[in-house]
C-alpha cells in the first residue's frame, strides 16, 4: 500500500481546509468580532502546519494508487478533517467541548445538520459561517475540489472520486476527471449564487442569505434561527423548496441540459421516479395535515418544505413536525431513508440504487416462477451489470446491519425509542433533525459524549457510503500480509 | 484534443496509455465492460460500453465534435463500418485498423477514398517494415529517417569493450573524422540529452543522427559496422513473417520460415515460392540447428507467443547468430527480456502506438512550423521529431548558439535541399528546411515550443 501517497494526500487537503478558513475568519473580521478571528487564525497556522508536515513526509514519486488508496485517502481526510475544523469553536469558547465541537464539525461536513447548540442566535457571525460553509464544502466533496484545483497526478484519482461522490455508479461527465471536477463545481457555484440573490429579492440580509444558500446547496440544513425556516415569508419558503429539490437531482443531468441535450436529461427514469416521490409525499401529507393549518395553501406549503427538506436530507424546517398525525411523521421517516437522486449532494440510499433493489427483487421473483428465464435488469435504458446488482445488494445489507447496530448502541440513553430511532436514522442518512427528544426544535445536546462519538461516526458512514471507513478500519488493511 | 477510440483490447490499450500521456481527452468505446472497468481506472478516460458503430453509442460520445476517431477493434469491417458512420455523424478525421491482407492491397486506395478515412493502419505490415530496416543495418537496435531518407537516426547498444567507452564526445568528431552527432543516451533507466562535456561508457544505449552514408562511416571506422544480413530464419509463418518475407526476398536474402502448422505451412510455400519453408516446432533447439541456425545472419522469432520469442532467442544468441531479434508484445516482458540480454525487440503495438501519436501531434498544430514524423527513441523515452520549418522572426536567421533552447532538447539535424547538415553553433535555420528535433521528457507540436 502506498502509505506516503495516502498522507501527502490528506496533506493536501488539510492545506486546502487552512484556506478555506479564511473566509470566514474574512467574516469575523469584518464583524470586528476578535475572539472569533483569533480561533480561526489558530487554526488556520495548525491546519497549514500539519498540512505541509504531512506533504512533506509523504513526498513521494510513486504515485501508483488503486482502490484501496482512494477508500483510505477520503476515510482519512474526512476524519481530519473534521477534527481540524472543531478547532475554531473549541479556541473561541462558543462550544468548549471538543467533542460537541467534533459532532457539530462532522454535521457540517456530511451535511446532516444536527446539531448540540441549544441556543443558535447567540452564535457569533464568523462561527455561523464556518457552520454553515462546512455544508458547501462537504456537499461535493473536498476531495473533488482538490482534483478541480490540482493537476491531477495519476490517472487513477478516479478512485477517490468513487469512494468520495455517492451513488452505486459513478461516472466521468467529460473525459478527463479534472474537467469533470471543475465542471460540476462552477454548476455547484452557480446554482448557489443564484440561490443567494434570490434569497436577497425575499429580504433576507446577505449574510443570511449566504447561510442558508450554503445550507440548501449542500443539503446540510444549518440555520441561524432558532426555529429553522419558519419565520421567514412564504416566498422564501418556496425557493428554499424548490432549491433543495433541485440540489438533490444528479449534476450529470445540469451538464446534459447545459450541452443543449436537454430531450436525454428528461429521459432520466430516476429524476422522474424522484420527482413521482416528492409528488405523493407532499399530496398525502397535505391531505394528512390539512386540519391542522389555516388554508389549504399552507398545509400545502408546509408539506412540500418538509418532505422536500426530509428527501434531499436537508433537514430545514417550517413546521415542528413533531406534532402532525403519525402517518405525516411515518412518511417522513421512510423518506428519509430513501434520500435524493445518486451524484446529488444529498444522502440516504439515493433513488437509484432503490429503483435497482426493486427491479432485481422483481427479476428474482420471476425467476423463481420462471427458473430458466433469462433477464436483465435495466436502469436508464441500459443493462446493469451484475456486479453494479450484487454491490447495491450488498451495500443495502451492509446499511441495514450497521443501523442495527448504531441503533442498539445508542439506545443505551435515556430517551424512548422514537427519539433513538430518529436520531439514528436522522444522522445515519444526514439529515439533522428526527422526532421526539431530537425534533426539528430540538438539539442532540442532551446526548452523552460516547452516543454524540457514535453518532459523528454514524453521519461519516453515511456521508461515505459506509466502505471508505470500513476498509480503512479493517486491521487487514493495515497488516502486510 | 478529443478522441474516440473504439476498441481496448491490448492494442487499444497501448495506444490510450500513450495518448493520456499526450493530453488529449479521450473517449473509449468497447462492448466488453470489464474491458472498459479496466481501462477507465487505470487511465484518466471516460468508457462507454457499446457497439462502436453504432449511431447512438456514437452519438453519446459526442462524435461531431470529436478531431479524431480511431477504430482498432479486432474486426476490419467493423473498424470501417465504424469509421466511416463517424464520419457522416460530424468526425473530422477518422483511423481505421486494417489488417486482413485481402483489403491491404490495390483495394485499399478505394477504401481509404469512398470511406474519407484520414490513414489506415496495418501493424503486421508496420511491423515488417521496422524489422526490415533493422535487417538491412543490423548494426542498429532501431534505425528511423527522416525527410526521405537524408537524415538517419540509429540507435546502438555499447559493448562492454568498446572502444567508445571513456570517450568525451567534444573529443568524438576530432578522432573520427566523421560528421555524426549524439544526441541522445540512455544509462539504466535515465535519459540524457548529452552535450559537448559528456563521457561515453560502455553499456549507455545512444542514438546518433547524420546521413546514412555518413553513419555507414563512422561505424566502420569503429569496426562496428555489421553487414546487411543475407540469410535469415524467420519463426512463425504470421502475417508479419509474410510481409517481412516478401520484402526480404525483394532484395535479394535467403529466407527460411519455420512454422508449425502444416496448413499455415502449405499456405507460406504457395505465396512465397522463393522461401524456404519448413514444418516443424520452431521451440525444439535440434530442430533449429538441423536447419542451420550457425550459419545464420540473423533470426527473428514472430510467433504469437511472447514467452516462446524469448527462449528461442535466448537460445539463437547462444549459438553465436550475428542478429537476433524477437517480437514481444507485452511490455512488461520486454523489460525483462532486455535484463536477460536481448537487445532488439519489436512490439507491433507500441509501433502502432507511436505512429498514432505522430500524427495527432500533426494535427494538434496545422498552422505553425508542425510535426512532419515523429518517432519515439530509447524505448519511449525521448523522441525525435521533423518539423517543416516556416518564417518565424525568433528561430530563423538566428545563429543556433544564440537560440536559448529548453533543457533536453537538441537541434540534431538541418536538412536543406536533400543535404543534410549537423548542426554547429554558427548554422542557422532557414524557412522551408526541416529540421529534426530531439527531445527527453517533453512533448512538443510546434518548432517555437523548442524556445525557453
Amino acid at each position: 500500500m502506498n502509505r506516503r501517497m495516502i498522507l501527502h494526500t490528506v496533506g493536501r487537503l488539510l492545506q486546502i481546509e487552512a484556506i478555506l478558513l479564511l473566509l470566514p475568519l474574512l467574516t469575523a473580521l469584518l464583524y470586528a468580532e476578535w475572539n472569533g478571528a483569533a480561533a480561526f487564525l489558530a487554526t488556520i497556522a495548525i491546519a497549514a502546519g500539519i498540512g505541509t508536515l504531512f506533504t512533506l513526509i509523504g513526498k513521494n514519486r510513486d504515485r501508483t494508487m488503486f482502490a484501496r488508496e482512494g477508500f483510505i485517502i477520503v476515510a482519512l481526510a474526512w476524519i481530519f478533517m473534521s477534527a481540524i475544523g472543531a478547532l475554531p469553536f473549541v479556541f473561541s469558547r462558543e462550544i468548549p467541548s471538543f467533542i460537541d465541537a467534533f459532532f457539530e464539525t462532522v454535521s457540517g461536513f456530511t451535511t446532516t445538520g444536527a446539531s448540540i447548540l441549544t441556543d443558535v442566535e447567540a452564535m457569533s457571525h464568523g462561527l455561523l459561517f464556518w457552520r454553515s460553509f462546512t455544508h458547501w464544502v462537504g456537499g461535493m466533496g473536498v476531495l473533488v475540489f482538490i482534483m478541480a484545483i490540482f493537476p491531477s497526478e495519476s490517472g487513477r484519482s478516479i478512485h477517490i472520486m468513487r469512494a468520495e461522490m455517492p451513488g452505486p455508479i459513478v461516472g466521468k461527465i467529460v473525459p478527463k476527471l479534472r474537467d469533470t471536477a471543475k465542471i460540476l463545481y462552477l454548476m455547484y457555484v452557480a446554482m448557489t449564487a443564484v440561490l443567494v440573490v434570490l434569497l436577497l429579492f425575499g429580504g433576507m440580509s446577505l449574510f443570511e442569505s449566504v447561510i442558508h444558500a450554503f445550507g440548501t446547496a449542500g443539503t446540510g440544513g444549518f440555520g441561524v434561527r432558532a426555529d429553522s425556516i419558519g419565520s421567514y415569508s412564504p416566498y422564501i419558503q418556496w425557493v428554499i423548496t424548490v432549491f433543495m429539490l433541485l440540489f438533490g437531482i444528479n449534476f450529470n443531468l445540469y451538464y446534459l441540459i447545459l450541452i443543449g441535450r436537454v430531450r436525454s436529461a428528461l429521459k432520466s427514469s430516476e429524476l422522474w421516479c424522484y420527482l413521482g416521490i416528492v409528488g405523493l409525499s407532499v399530496t398525502a401529507v397535505s391531505f394528512n395535515i390539512a386540519s391542522l393549518c389555516e388554508t389549504a395553501a399552507e398545509s400545502v406549503r408546509s408539506a412540500a418544505f418538509q418532505v422536500s427538506s426530509i428527501i434531499t436530507t436537508t433537514g430545514y424546517a417550517t413546521a415542528d413536525f413533531n406534532a402532525w398525525p403519525s402517518f405525516s411523521k411515518t412518511l417522513l421517516v421512510l423518506l428519509m431513508f430513501v434520500g435524493a437522486c445518486s451524484g446529488s449532494t444529498g444522502g440516504g440510499l439515493k433513488i437509484s440504487r432503490i429503483m435497482l433493489l426493486f427491479k432485481a427483487i422483481r427479476r428474482d421473483v420471476k425467476r423463481m416462477l420462471h427458473p430458466r428465464s433469462v433477464s436483465v435488469v435495466k436502469l436508464e435504458g441500459k443493462a446493469v451489470d451484475e456486479s453494479i446488482i450484487l454491490g447495491s445488494t450488498v451495500y443495502f445489507a451492509v446499511y441495514v446491519v450497521i443501523f442495527f447496530v448504531i441503533l442498539l448502541l445508542l439506545s443505551l440513553e435515556p430517551f424512548d425509542f422514537e427519539s433513538i430511532f430518529t436520531a439514528t436514522a436522522a444522522c445515519f442518512n444526514n439529515i439533522g433533525p428526527g422526532l421526539g427528544a431530537v425534533g426539528p426544535t430540538a438539539s442532540f445536546a442532551a446526548f452523552s459524549a460516547p452516543a454524540k462519538l457514535l453518532l459523528s461516526a454514524a453521519m461519516l458512514l453515511g456521508r461515505l457510503e459506509i466502505f471508505p471507513l470500513l476498509v480503512a478500519f479493517s486491521p487487514s488493511t493495515w497488516t502486510k500480509k | 484534443m478529443k478522441i474516440i477510440l473504439v476498441g481496448c483490447g491490448k492494442i487499444g490499450t497501448t495506444i490510450v496509455e500513450s495518448l493520456v500521456a499526450e493530453g488529449h481527452d479521450i473517449v473509449a468505446i468497447d462492448s466488453d465492460p470489464a474491458l472498459l472497468a479496466e481501462i477507465t481506472n487505470i487511465y484518466d478516460v471516460m468508457g462507454i460500453c457499446g457497439n462502436g458503430a453504432d449511431s447512438d453509442i456514437l452519438l453519446e460520445a459526442d462524435v461531431s465534435k470529436a478531431e479524431l476517431l480511431i477504430a482498432v477493434t479486432g474486426s476490419d469491417e467493423l473498424n470501417m463500418l465504424s469509421c466511416f458512420i463517424a464520419r457522416r455523424l460530424g468526425a473530422q478525421n477518422t483511423i481505421a485498423r486494417i489488417r486482413n491482407p485481402e483489403y491491404n492491397d490495390k483495394s485499399l486506395g478505394f477504401l481509404r477514398k469512398e470511406l474519407e478515412l484520414s490513414m489506415s493502419i496495418n501493424p503486421d505490415l508496420l511491423a515488417a517494415h521496422e524489422l526490415f530496416n533493422i535487417l538491412k543495418f543490423p548494426s542498429a537496435l532501431k534505425i528511423e529517417t527522416f525527410s526521405r531518407r537524408n537524415l538517419e537516426m540509429v540507435e546502438l547498444r555499447l559493448k562492454p569493450d568498446s572502444v567508445l567507452d571513456g570517450v568525451k564526445l567534444n573529443e568524438l568528431r576530432d578522432k573520427y573524422r566523421a560528421k555524426v552527432l549524439i544526441c541522445c543516451v540512455k544509462r539504466g533507466d535515465q535519459v540524457f540529452i548529452p552535450d559537448g562535456n559528456f563521457t561515453l561508457r560502455s553499456d549507455d544505449r545512444i542514438g546518433i543522427t547524420a546521413s546514412p552514408t555518413e553513419i555507414h562511416k563512422f561505424l566502420r571506422g569503429l569496426g562496428l559496422l555489421q553487414k546487411q544480413a543475407r540469410s535469415v530464419m524467420l519463426l512463425g509463418g504470421s502475417r508479419t513473417a509474410r510481409y517481412l518475407a516478401e520484402m526480404l526476398i525483394g532484395i535479394g536474402c535467403h529466407v527460411k520460415i519455420v512454422e508449425q502448422d502444416e496448413r499455415v505451412a502449405t499456405e507460406l510455400c504457395e505465396a512465397l515460392p522463393d522461401a524456404v519453408i519448413i514444418h516443424g516446432d520452431g521451440a525444439r533447439q535440434e530442430l533449429l540447428l538441423e536447419e542451420g541456425l550457425r550459419s545464420l545472419d540473423a533470426f527473428v522469432s514472430l510467433t504469437n507467443m511472447d514467452e516462446e520469442n524469448i527462449l528461442t532467442s535466448i537460445f539463437a544468441s547462444s549459438q553465436n547468430v550475428p542478429k537476433v531479434i524477437a517480437k514481444v508484445n507485452r511490455d512488461e516482458l520486454g523489460a525483462m527480456a532486455e535484463k536477460l540480454g536481448l537487445d532488439t525487440l519489436v512490439s507491433p503495438k507500441r509501433i502502432m502506438a507511436d505512429v498514432l501519436v505522430s500524427y495527432a501531434r500533426a494535427l494538434q498544430n496545422s498552422l505553425g512550423s508542425s510535426v512532419e514524423t515523429l518517432y519515439k527513441l530509447m524505448e519511449g523515452d525521448a523522441e525525435a521529431l521533423e518539423f517543416k520549418v516556416k518564417a518565424d522572426p525568433r528561430l530563423t536567421n538566428v545563429p543556433l548558439k544564440e537560440l536559448s533552447l529548453k533543457p533536453g532538447t537538441l537541434i540534431a539535424g538541418i536538412i536543406r535541399d536533400r543535404k543534410t547538415i549537423i548542426p554547429g553553433g554558427n548554422d542557422v535555420i532557414l524557412p522551408d528546411d526541416r529540421v529534426v528535433i530531439v527531445a527527453a521528457g517533453q512533448r512538443f507540436s510546434d518548432l517555437s515550443d523548442i524556445l525557453r
